[in-house]
């Protein structure tokens, strides 16, 4: 089954890590995205711009309405995703735990239709 | 302790699994309060289980009338070999313990749904397979004990994968592993791996504040201040170990407690007993085949024999798919190569070992393992190349 692991971070935070620090939080995610390769369950994955370079567009009655920013201000944003191919839930759950964003953030695990 | 043990091995036959000794007699348990405060904050919501199960339990009140104590017979009902066995301790929590579904899911990283639902057809099947709320009979005792057992360590190792204790899902399941393993110890004391289990959970619980510094930051084993390991509990833990010794039948919590043991001398002698380490690693591997032990005994190979044994130890189980997204045997891997001077592969190890890891301060140790055997690597270049610059 397909599952689309979502990463939501705090973007400030993320941003204004010390240099040592950000250098180890990419090493980590080279080491997460090799190990998902290695194991035959990577689908696809990105990594998204910050949500200032968002847009969010609304048609309602077939007008389009464009704003600024991202569809909800939250406390966290989403910041990329994994869409990996596991047996089921329970390994989806497993990867979700030992991607890096679960350290500071959240990740929303979301099985894919068919 | 794990000396004694270590002697006891060699007079084990080949084959390595001991018998069970025909003659074992149930010892009339003593009912006793272990920790009665701790029974009274767990008591009201373990009280509610209990009377609902109380029904079921009725008809088979009076066949086991030396046990008299309902929790260890709703523990053996949980963890009967017709339970899935990836229930069992759940189930143990949410019956013995009162802990609701939401809570037992998070700890065992499974959807609350999932788990709420796993945990109703568990107890659909007890009602419709009738499992018996009942101590097994003596013959059937050791092999079903041992799943009981399994289910508390799971419970306990949950509780222990928190090392810093600030999850509220984790930080109280090595505490409800230890209440739980000392209550079933206490029922039957003469069963010598109920206590080799408690004596093993001890032991690890006394080195449990040492695996992070003041600071967050992991603290491998090696490197641990034996000072910083809670004395009273060890020598509980070594009371239990000799306890269990006596009875002359060693089983795989004896032989992992009796590890431990050889780990904690370093509190006293200032050296670990690697060589007990090795050889309580080829009797716990004879026994049970883990791959887990495995990777155990070629670290102790390492230092009984060097890096590269050790490495070669490894080598051999190249071949185990499950080892593949397994962090220790990378972790492991990584070290060796690096201790044989095989630095790319060690670095490559390494990189495999921080992708698995979902601890944040493993994950940094392991880089900053990673990042030295890097430096080294590029000291060794010859001069002028471009790695030397960095």
């Amino acid at each position: 089954m397909r599952y689309l692991l979502l990463m939501y971070q705090q973007e400030a935070v993320m941003r204004n890590l010390p240099k040592e620090t950000a250098r180890e939080v990419h090493g980590a995610y080279m080491a997460y995205l090799d190990a998902l390769k290695k194991a035959g369950v990577l689908v696809a994955n990105h990594g998204l711009q910050p949500t200032s370079a968002a847009a969010t567009v609304r048609a309602p009655n077939g007008k389009a309405v464009v704003l600024n920013g991202p569809f909800a201000e939250t406390k966290e944003q989403l910041a990329g995703y994994f869409l990996i191919d596991v047996p089921d839930l329970d390994s989806a759950l497993s990867w979700a735990e030992r991607n890096p964003t679960a350290s500071h953030g959240a990740v929303e695990v979301r099985p894919v239709w068919g | 302790m794990s000396e004694a043990f270590a002697a006891a091995l060699v007079e084990w036959p080949a084959s390595g699994v001991p018998r069970t000794p025909e003659a074992w007699l149930l010892t009339v348990a003593r009912r006793k309060m272990i920790d009665a405060a701790r029974r009274r904050q767990t008591g009201d919501e373990s009280a509610a289980a209990l009377a609902i199960i109380a029904e079921e339990l009725s008809p088979a009140a009076d066949e086991n009338p030396e046990i008299p104590d309902e929790r260890l017979r709703l523990m053996f009902a949980c963890a009967h070999p017709a339970i899935d066995a990836g229930v069992r301790a759940p189930l143990i929590l949410q019956t013995v313990l009162g802990f609701d579904a939401g809570a037992i899911g998070s700890a065992f990283l499974v959807a609350p749904t999932t788990m709420a639902q796993r945990l109703v057809r568990a107890k659909n099947r007890i009602r419709q397979a009738g499992i018996p709320f009942r101590v097994p009979e003596r013959v059937e005792l050791a092999e079903r004990l041992d799943a009981v057992l399994e289910a508390i360590y799971a419970i306990y190792a949950e509780g222990w994968s928190d090392p810093a204790g600030t999850e509220a899902r984790r930080r109280n399941l090595a505490d409800e592993g230890i209440w739980l393993g000392r209550l079933v110890a206490s029922l039957l004391p003469g069963e010598p791996e109920a206590l080799g289990l408690l004596s093993l959970m001890l032991y690890a619980e006394a080195r449990r504040g040492a695996r992070r510094t003041a600071q967050g930051e992991y603290v491998p084993l090696a490197q641990q201040d034996p000072d910083a390991w809670d004395q009273p509990l060890i020598d509980e833990a070594e009371a239990l170990l000799l306890r269990a010794s006596d009875a002359g039948r060693i089983g795989r919590y004896q032989l992992e407690a009796a590890v431990q043991s050889a780990h904690v001398i370093r509190r006293r002698s200032g050296r670990t007993d690697w060589d007990a380490i090795e050889r309580l690693y080829d009797a716990l591997l004879s026994l049970t085949a883990s791959p887990v032990v495995a990777i155990n005994r070629a670290v102790a190979v390492a230092e009984t024999r060097g890096a590269s044994a050790g490495l070669a130890a490894l080598d051999a189980l190249k071949e185990d798919a499950r080892l593949a997204e397994y962090q220790p045997y990378w972790a492991a891997r990584a070290e060796l190569l690096a201790r044989c001077g095989d630095l790319p592969a060690a670095e490559a190890a390494y990189e495999r070992a921080i992708g698995l890891e979902s601890d944040e301060s493993v994950r940094s140790f392991l880089q900053q393992r990673r990042a030295h055997v890097t430096v080294t690597a590029s000291t060794l270049l010859p001069s002028g190349s471009s790695r030397n610059a960095a």
